[in-house]
């Protein structure tokens, strides 16, 4: 009996070591817009470490009330900045572990490739349109910067019964891409989305009409100790990553 | 916070939405109710069939043919853009549509078994005695049916005032034409702000309550005279 109870503890012990030197499965939690760009990123990171990726992804602003409820995610890709300080000051992200991935950039974005063209304030003053689609301002940075925007070219009040938000910025692009609405603020990451072939038209927001759309990742507490979620996160910090980064139009830091 | 800060628009926004729509499938459903009692026709169960779809389609299902349809290169949307100069995604009547579909079942069902319960006797009496069938039906049939029409409303209305998907998916957020209750509450608890969607969503826990309380307290109380 006492052997068999030594055999299970030593089997036991094996088996935790072996489950933490190799293969780890990093949970990542990631903001809409973003998510195309990580899954290049994933596809891209060697297999030979043997880390398993399972990407969840959803408004930067329902991952941080879900994280902040015990959802079992290693690693956040936020659309903002603010959200994984909060969460580093909570106590529920790894102390200095954060950092500025990308740096987003807003368009105006239309499918109609006559649409969008020349001086973007009289596309919007003009009026030829019945909806101009944005993210929710209250949960989404880049609803917000779409606000933003809106005020600083005077328009806010005179387009506001024509604004019809999605619930994200992902949804925000859908209404535009299904010509439910014939104009939107969408990522410009979206907009150079190989789905669209590149097609419609858009007028890329100069970066000084919004608050910077810096997007941070943070290593979360449950990640403490995943080494494989540290490896990813040195992955997404390096050259090839960047690449990509910029390649689906994103700035950098 | 006290309950006087929390935004009440979607409240009455909501109880419009699901007025207008019962009325609409009161409008529609008795009819189709009447014919699915009736009728020998063999479509008679593929129609029961197509009625009863929305009780178990995810509302991304609806919601997302609706919101082909009714943008303005779907048919609806764009029929509806010649006639008016407006596509219905994104519109009140456009959610007036989705929650008649969505609602559908359940306006319809109560009405088929409440009809088909009072059998042709009685309407069989009424026309032998030379009563028109509109006279039947206002007459004899319909207060007859009268248990079948209150759980209808009844249910009809509160479903539509659960509606969440559909309404995501073609409304558009927009305050006081398609911010509906459960999208403010959802709002609400994506961004901390816990208060006002403990407020909305008690109130909603509430009145649901009482609604089916009172469609079982009256269903046991409310005679029907089937001779």
């Amino acid at each position: 009996m006492f052997l068999r109870v030594q055999t299970f503890a030593l089997m036991f012990f094996f088996y935790v070591c072996l489950t933490t030197a190799a293969a780890e499965e990093v949970r990542v939690a990631v903001a809409a817009n973003f998510l195309s760009t990580l899954n290049e990123i994933i596809t891209n990171f060697p297999a030979d470490m043997g880390h398993t990726i399972v990407v969840s992804s959803g408004s930067s602003g329902k991952l941080y009330a879900q994280i902040k409820n015990g959802a079992p995610f290693d690693v956040l890709f936020s659309a903002d900045a603010e959200r994984p300080q909060q969460l580093e000051k909570e106590g529920l992200a790894v102390k200095g572990s954060r950092f500025v991935y990308s740096v987003g950039r807003l368009t105006l974005w239309s499918s109609d490739s006559n649409m969008v063209h020349g001086d973007a304030q009289r596309v919007l003053s003009d009026g030829h349109f019945d909806h101009l689609a944005i993210a929710n301002p209250k949960t989404a940075p880049y609803g917000r910067a779409a606000e933003q925007t809106l005020k600083k070219m005077g328009l806010w009040e005179s387009l506001k019964d024509r604004i019809v938000q999605g619930e994200n910025i992902g949804q925000a692009f859908q209404f535009v891409y299904s010509k439910n609405a014939q104009l939107g603020f969408v990522a410009l990451s979206q907009a150079l989305d190989p789905k669209t072939n590149g097609s419609g038209s858009r007028w890329d927001v100069p970066t000084s009409f919004h608050d910077s759309l810096e997007q941070e990742a943070v290593l979360l507490m449950r990640g403490k100790n995943n080494a494989g979620a540290k490896a990813f996160l040195n992955y997404v910090k390096g050259d090839k990553s960047k690449a990509i980064i910029e390649r689906f139009g994103y700035g950098l830091p | 916070m006290t309950i006087s800060e929390v935004d009440l628009g979607p409240l009455w926004l909501t109880l419009r939405l699901a007025g207008v729509t019962v009325i609409v499938l009161l409008i529609i459903g008795t009819p189709l109710a009447w014919w699915l009692a009736h009728t020998r026709s063999r479509a008679r169960t593929v129609v029961e069939a197509i009625v009863a779809m929305p009780l178990v389609l995810p509302p991304t299902v609806l919601g997302f043919y609706l919101l082909v349809l009714l943008g303005p290169h779907g048919w609806i949307g764009s029929a509806s853009q010649a006639v008016t100069g407006s596509a219905l995604s994104f519109t009140f009547t456009g959610l007036v549509i989705a929650s008649a579909l969505y609602s559908l079942p359940f306006v319809v069902q109560p009405l088929h078994g409440a009809f088909e319960s009072i059998g042709r006797k009685p309407l069989e009496a009424a026309w032998s005695l030379r009563a028109s069938k509109l006279d039947t039906f206002l007459t004899i049939a319909s207060p007859m049916a009268s248990r079948g029409y209150l759980t209808a409303i009844v249910l009809g209305f509160a479903h539509t005032l659960g509606e969440f998907g559909v309404v995501l998916m073609v409304g558009g957020n927009i305050p006081g034409r398609t911010k509906v209750l459960s999208i403010a509450i959802y709002d609400h608890v994506e961004v901390l702000e816990y208060t006002q969607a403990h407020v909305l969503s008690a109130g909603l826990l509430v009145f649901s309550f009482l609604v089916l309380l009172m469609v079982y307290t009256i269903n046991r109380r409310l005679p029907i005279h089937v001779s």
